[in-house]
């Protein structure tokens, strides 16, 4: 039974719930539309919503000024490779604690999401000197290994509550069948997974794109991500208002819109599972 | 149903992970702890040698260390408060019969895309800056005096900043919980005569603690590292003002450059972070258990 509604109740909650959002939403929006204004329409007073100079100058200026093509392929390649290498390690953990359950695995688990209350800026010194010493600094694959076991744990924890909402009984009837150890991963486990592990793919991605302590520590040129970029262009006058909102809205474009579009895998993946 | 062959292999599939973590963990943190009893000034590279106990008694006299840590309970404890309370009232509204709930959401959800530090530089330039900042307008047009943010409120507007990128999660969660609350138990409450007020009391409340848990407990551990919002912002200025105790840990390591003492506070920070970690996990894992 539907609760009864009446129009001017629903125009109600509407008016007040798109109010809050647009709100909430209101400084990237802010920024996105500042970053088409020109320098000086940008700060001028009073602020305009709407200019009659619509401009893709800051973009191009951007552009020019810094090799963004650079910063935004070590981003991805980053945060995919860092994704996908972190699923490739966590899926068969997620699995044996799942499925073969010990009585430590709780602690485990605990154990492991405990290592990312480790500050960062605690082991930034060791951080750095084992990087020099091993030549991974300011090389992707020393980034992408680093983000990596930092979201480790997550990735571990997210699969985890995905696998253990597969009934075991179906494990257990391949077994009967002389399913082996290998093709019960990959045959019957991993297609029931997949929506679970594109979740955990999809916020891991977004994790490892917005990270911005080690990336900007661990790199100086070659490895840098658009987290770098960006600190680049944070100068301390800011008053280059429209180019910073360019360059501002070309580091945060991409995600945003991958965000916007897998929205509902990304809040169930959010939950850890732990929320229905 | 597991067999002695199978627990091997299990143990086989998690060996990977649990090597990688732990080394992950315990490299960095046995050099940190051995830095914290030496001298190691990369200011002064020939003065070596043991420190004794003197890094980590500089830090416990120093002033700056309780700042460090109010601010930093202060501001994982003020973003807490402030995105479970709005989360909580933004959820219900969002979960109320309105036009259009599926672009509300991406609306709602699209500041957890902004990595912190545009969202940092955003809010320090377009919005809080005395001169050319919106905010400024706005209170130019009212009249008012500009705000001061950073320089007179910079906690204040640390917390603010990073509890605008951390509502849409909290916001979504309790929404999800929400959605799933029975519509016909509360109809039920509504006859029986039930105010609206001690509905959400006793029957919405109690329902959504297990996501409010979920959400203290992922953001206490993003939250007790925050950085780029401060360095971007405010460097911890004025003063100490908003220096937290990560943040006290990176003064020291890269501007003074005193790698000794940054290593001792360092573990005192990892000793602080896992009395949190264990304090949380006893009193999360009974809600989360399945």
């Amino acid at each position: 039974m539907a609760r009864a509604v009446t129009p001017r109740r629903k125009l109600f909650f509407t008016l007040a719930a798109w109010t809050v959002a647009l709100l909430i939403f209101f400084p990237v929006f802010w920024t996105i539309l500042t970053s088409f204004k020109t320098e000086a329409s940008a700060v001028a007073t009073p602020p305009q919503l709407f200019t009659a100079d619509w401009t893709l100058q800051n973009y191009s200026d951007v552009w020019a000024r810094s090799d963004y093509p650079r910063f935004f392929l070590n981003s991805v390649i980053i945060s995919i490779g860092s994704t996908l290498l972190g699923l490739m390690i966590a899926i068969p953990a997620a699995w044996s604690m799942a499925f073969v359950p010990g009585k430590k695995t709780k602690d485990l688990l605990m154990w492991m999401l405990s290592t990312k209350m480790m500050p960062a800026a605690a082991v930034l010194i060791p951080m750095y000197l084992i990087f020099q010493k091993t030549g991974l600094f300011d090389t992707r694959i020393g980034l992408v290994l680093a983000l990596m076991l930092m979201n480790l744990p997550v990735i571990i924890w997210m699969l985890y509550t995905y696998f253990k909402e597969i009934p075991g009984e179906i494990l257990e009837a391949a077994r009967m069948d002389g399913a082996s150890l290998k093709n019960e991963v990959l045959y019957i486990l991993t297609p029931m997974a997949v929506p679970g592990i594109a979740s955990t793919m999809l916020l891991n991605i977004i994790l490892a794109w917005n990270e911005a302590f080690w990336t900007i520590t661990l790199t100086t040129v070659n490895a840098a991500p658009l987290s770098a970029f960006i600190a680049s262009f944070s100068a301390p006058q800011g008053l280059f208002y429209a180019k910073l909102s360019a360059a501002s809205t070309m580091a945060i474009a991409p995600i945003l819109i991958m965000g916007w579009f897998g929205q509902k895998q990304l809040v169930r993946g959010l939950t850890f599972g732990a929320v229905k | 149903m597991a067999t002695q062959s199978s627990r091997a292999t299990a143990r086989l599939m998690l060996a990977p992970s649990v090597i990688m973590l732990f080394v992950w963990m315990i490299v960095p943190l046995a050099m940190t702890i051995w830095f914290s009893f030496r001298i190691y000034r990369l200011l002064s590279p020939d003065r070596t040698g043991w420190a004794g106990i003197r890094n980590y008694t500089w830090f416990f006299n120093s002033p700056d260390f309780w700042l460090g840590i109010s601010n930093t309970l202060l501001l994982v404890g003020g973003v807490l408060a402030i995105t479970i309370i709005f989360g909580v009232l933004i959820a219900l509204l969002i979960d109320q019969p309105v036009w259009g709930q599926g672009p509300l959401r991406i609306l709602v959800i699209s500041p957890f895309f902004v990595m912190p530090p545009v969202a940092a530089s955003i809010w320090k330039n377009l919005f809080m800056h005395p001169q050319n900042g919106l905010l400024a307008s706005a209170a130019q047009g009212l009249g008012m005096e500009p705000i001061l943010f950073l320089q007179s409120y910079p906690l204040g507007s640390i917390i603010f900043i990073t509890s605008w990128e951390w509502l849409p999660f909290a916001t979504l969660i309790l929404l999800t919980a929400l959605q799933s609350l029975s519509s016909e138990q509360l109809e039920a409450a509504e006859m029986d005569g039930a105010s609206a007020l001690s509905r959400f009391r006793f029957i919405t409340l109690p329902h959504m603690t297990r996501a409010i848990t979920v959400v203290i407990l992922i953001q206490t551990i993003f939250l007790l590292s925050i950085f780029g919002e401060i360095f971007t912002t405010t460097q911890g200025g004025p003063g100490s003002a908003s220096t937290t105790l990560p943040y006290m840990i990176y003064k020291q390591a890269l501007i003074a450059k005193d790698i000794g003492r940054a290593a001792a506070g360092g573990i005192i920070a990892v000793i602080l972070a896992n009395i949190v970690a264990v304090f949380l996990m006893r009193s999360m894992g009974k809600h989360l258990d399945t």
